[in-house]
């Protein structure tokens, strides 16, 4: 006797927000290209049910001196070019990376503590060097991030560049030069649905457009709390998808700062046997996290190893067929 | 999917004889439905009330166990499309799958290999759960003699992986009642399939197209042949697909309680991909969405490891963090005038403070206090984290011997109780450290 199985589908109300970052010449910047995130009316990747016009992208983190504390794996992959920020990102653009994450963490007070005129020269030069949107971080510390990304933000008008973080302590600074000089916001709030929410909530009270914000949910790597952001991404997500506005925004996540700093992937002294090939365990720590969070919601993945953007590449690809 | 008191009551016998303990069937009904009686108390049932209540009571997605022993892998039984929502209760089995056209002497290798990894992780031991092996000679007694090599040398749970039901049968001649995974019956063979999962009490998979209704008519077909225990595999091998069709099982299963498809899945990771690496992103993907079992073609430490860590994770029961186990923690070799800091044991607070004292490479010691799992502030709030237990587990772990300074650092969102601490350890210093994890090594550099 035929059975007949209707698939029962989802009828989902909302939509995520569409954001774009860089800006080309006729926009205003000297972008090559722009790369727009969001726009799902549907879970990651079930098209059936509704759209997904954009897929996930791959972000390469770069920074601006030397990472003394990166995993040895790292530094030589990157081999010749971690001492020049500028040539960092022309490989990464080079290895296929949509937009490079440039890290200023030379402008960290307890390191070499570099000046905001320092941080405008840099991203000056990697601006220069690739055509590729781009995301600065400041160190991390509020107060210096507002010092360096407010004269990011000046100097980079028209770039449509994406300045991190802005969290709860100094989303007002940080918000008010992406007003200034047309720029976005990366908004981290951490591993909570209200908190991400209200963030965003601040943000648009102070009228910045809702497609210039994306939202950092904070990473957990794999064995480290992964659990915990993928299950936030994923409320997330339904909200977004059920009409909650304030959650409708694209979620960007930190795999590679995470992954490698992993006991799994940063060294390979006195670690169990069981734990098999560094290279190879590493790797798949970093791919591995990428790909859950990609399944839960990720719209960027931000990674470290050139080698990583080959594999993660793969899976959007043959995740994006319909 | 369970039935109303109402519901119950109309296929009781309505005699109101309260030999089931209850005054009235109404009053049982109520209490079956509530799930505080059980049917069996009443004498005077009908067969058909019977199997129309155990019917209604059945999980949504069958429960199969393969194997049997201690080493069995049971499957199915989920409840929710997110974890979120509940919890993910049977992780999906790993197997590694090995061919029959192996030299005898490798593929006992690869059982030993597979069958003594593994690898411990927050104090849970971890391991692959089986293997799968496959008839790709396509000869009946190689198969079994396969077969009896590996029952020879392991009791992990197996798959048995054959078209030709000849070779299927010569193969559980072999495993002697140990209940491997018979795979697959298609609708083709199923006929011989379905008398082979019965005759040896075998769970039996079902392969299809990737046409879930083919598949749906196969499953009814078998479960008429008596046959009940069945993994699912809707047959489409490619990323994007096999997410749809996962997808479309589960939500078949728990939205709209389709019966004929409520069973677990079984997914081949190796078949569609290239290379290792692109395996272990394939079987990742499972893990996070629906698989039962998953069948791999590649076994390395460096790929097992990491996907035991995300099954782990992933079915980690949301609403019960795990634990780290408190004690005092040795970070980078620390030495008797190296810092000593406080923590709780909840497991996400554990991680990231023990990640940032790694990173800052500073050595330092890190008495993590029973929280009961609780984080920083919901562990003070409740009592769980306060001076008391933090002066305690100063002594319990036997902190004094270990260091020769007296000064204790405790978490910025707790700098409250430092004067009270100070009176549950006359004479230390009480130390207030960063407010979060992120800020530990800019804090241990002053120290």
């Amino acid at each position: 006797m035929p059975v007949t199985v209707n698939v029962p589908k989802e009828k989902w109300a909302g939509k995520v927000r569409e954001v774009t970052l860089g800006a080309t010449t006729d926009a205003g910047g000297t972008r090559k290209k722009t790369v727009t995130v969001g726009g799902e009316s549907t879970l990651p990747f079930l098209t059936f049910e509704g759209e997904m016009p954009n897929p996930p992208v791959i972000a390469i983190e770069i920074q601006d001196r030397y990472p003394d504390d990166w995993s040895e794996l790292l530094l030589t992959a990157w081999d010749g070019v971690v001492n020049n920020a500028a040539e960092w990102a022309q490989k990464a653009e080079e290895y296929g990376a949509d937009i490079v994450a440039l890290k200023l963490q030379s402008a960290h007070t307890e390191g070499d503590n570099t000046s905001a005129a320092h941080a405008i020269d840099t991203v000056k030069a990697v601006l220069k060097a690739t055509g590729l949107p781009l995301i600065v971080y400041g160190p991390g510390q509020p107060e210096k991030d507002n010092e360096v990304l407010v004269a990011v933000a000046e100097a980079a008008k028209g770039e449509r560049i994406a300045l991190g973080n802005c969290e709860d302590k100094n989303y007002r600074t940080i918000v008010a030069a992406a007003l200034a000089h047309d720029q976005l916001v990366v908004a981290k709030t951490p591993i909570d649905v209200n908190l991400a929410k209200q963030l965003n909530i601040l943000i648009s009270d102070m009228r910045l457009d809702l497609d210039r914000i994306l939202m950092d949910p904070t990473t957990g790597a794999l064995g480290y709390g992964l659990e915990y952001s993928y299950s936030v991404m994923e409320r997330l997500r339904l909200a977004a998808l059920t009409g909650d506005s304030m959650t409708q925004q694209p979620m960007i996540c930190t795999v590679g700062e995470e992954a490698w700093r992993a006991k799994e992937s940063k060294v390979n002294e006195g670690v169990p046997a069981a734990w098999g090939d560094w290279a190879k365990r590493s790797a798949n720590w970093e791919v591995i996290t990428a790909t859950t969070l990609i399944h839960s919601g990720a719209d960027i993945v931000v990674l470290r190893h050139p080698d990583s953007i080959k594999l993660v590449r793969q899976t959007i690809d043959d995740l994006m067929v319909q | 999917m369970g039935l109303s008191g109402l519901e119950i009551y109309k296929l009781l016998p309505k005699t109101n004889c309260k030999e089931c303990g209850f005054p009235t069937c109404l009053a049982f009904a109520m209490k079956l439905a509530a799930k505080q009686a059980e049917l069996s108390a009443c004498p005077y049932v009908s067969d058909e009330a019977k199997a129309a209540l155990e019917a209604a009571s059945a999980p949504p997605i069958r429960l199969v166990t393969i194997g049997t022993g201690e080493n069995k892998v049971e499957v199915g039984n989920e409840t929710v499309l997110f974890r979120h929502e509940k919890t993910f209760y049977h992780p999906p089995g790993l197997f590694v799958r090995l061919k029959d056209t192996l030299s005898m002497a490798e593929f006992e290798s690869a059982v030993d290999q597979v069958g003594a990894y593994s690898v411990e992780r927050v104090g849970i031991e971890l391991r692959p759960d089986g293997l799968a092996i496959e008839n790709a000679s396509g000869d009946a007694a190689t198969f079994g003699q396969y077969v009896a090599a590996a029952r020879a040398k392991t009791d992990q749970p197996l798959v048995l992986i054959a078209s030709d039901p000849t070779a299927m049968a010569a193969a559980l001649e072999k495993t002697d009642g140990s209940a491997p995974l018979i795979y697959a019956a298609t609708a083709d063979n199923w006929e011989a399939m379905a008398e082979l999962a019965a005759k040896h009490k075998a769970p039996l998979a079902l392969k299809n197209d990737g046409d879930l209704s083919a598949l749906a008519s196969i499953v009814e077909q078998v479960k008429g042949a008596g046959v009940e225990d069945l993994i699912l595999d809707p047959g489409v091998r490619d990323k994007h697909d096999s997410l749809v069709a996962l997808t479309h099982l589960r939500r078949l299963a728990l939205k709209s309680s389709f019966r004929l498809l409520g069973y677990p899945t079984i997914v081949f990771t190796g078949e569609g991909t290239d290379s290792q690496a692109e395996e272990a992103t394939v079987a990742a993907q499972h893990i996070a969405k629906y698989a039962g079992i998953i069948v791999l073609d590649h076994f390395d430490p460096a790929t097992m490891y990491p996907l035991l860590t995300l099954r782990l994770n992933i079915y980690t029961d949301p609403q019960k963090p795990i634990q780290v186990s408190p004690g005092l923690y040795e970070i980078s070799e620390p030495q008797p005038d190296s810092p000593l800091l406080v923590t709780t044991n909840f497991s996400l607070t554990y991680f990231s403070v023990a990640g940032e004292v790694e990173g800052s490479g500073r050595p330092t010691w890190l008495l993590v206090v029973d929280s009961e799992g609780m984080s920083v502030l919901t562990g003070w709030a409740a009592g769980k984290f306060d001076a008391e237990k933090i002066a305690k587990s100063v002594q319990q772990y036997d902190v004094p011997s270990k260091i020769n300074h007296k000064k204790v650092v405790i978490p910025g969102l707790v700098s409250t109780i430092s004067g009270e601490l100070e009176e549950e350890l006359p004479g230390w210093e009480i130390l207030v450290g960063p407010r979060e994890a992120i800020h530990i090594p800019a804090y241990l550099k002053t120290w």
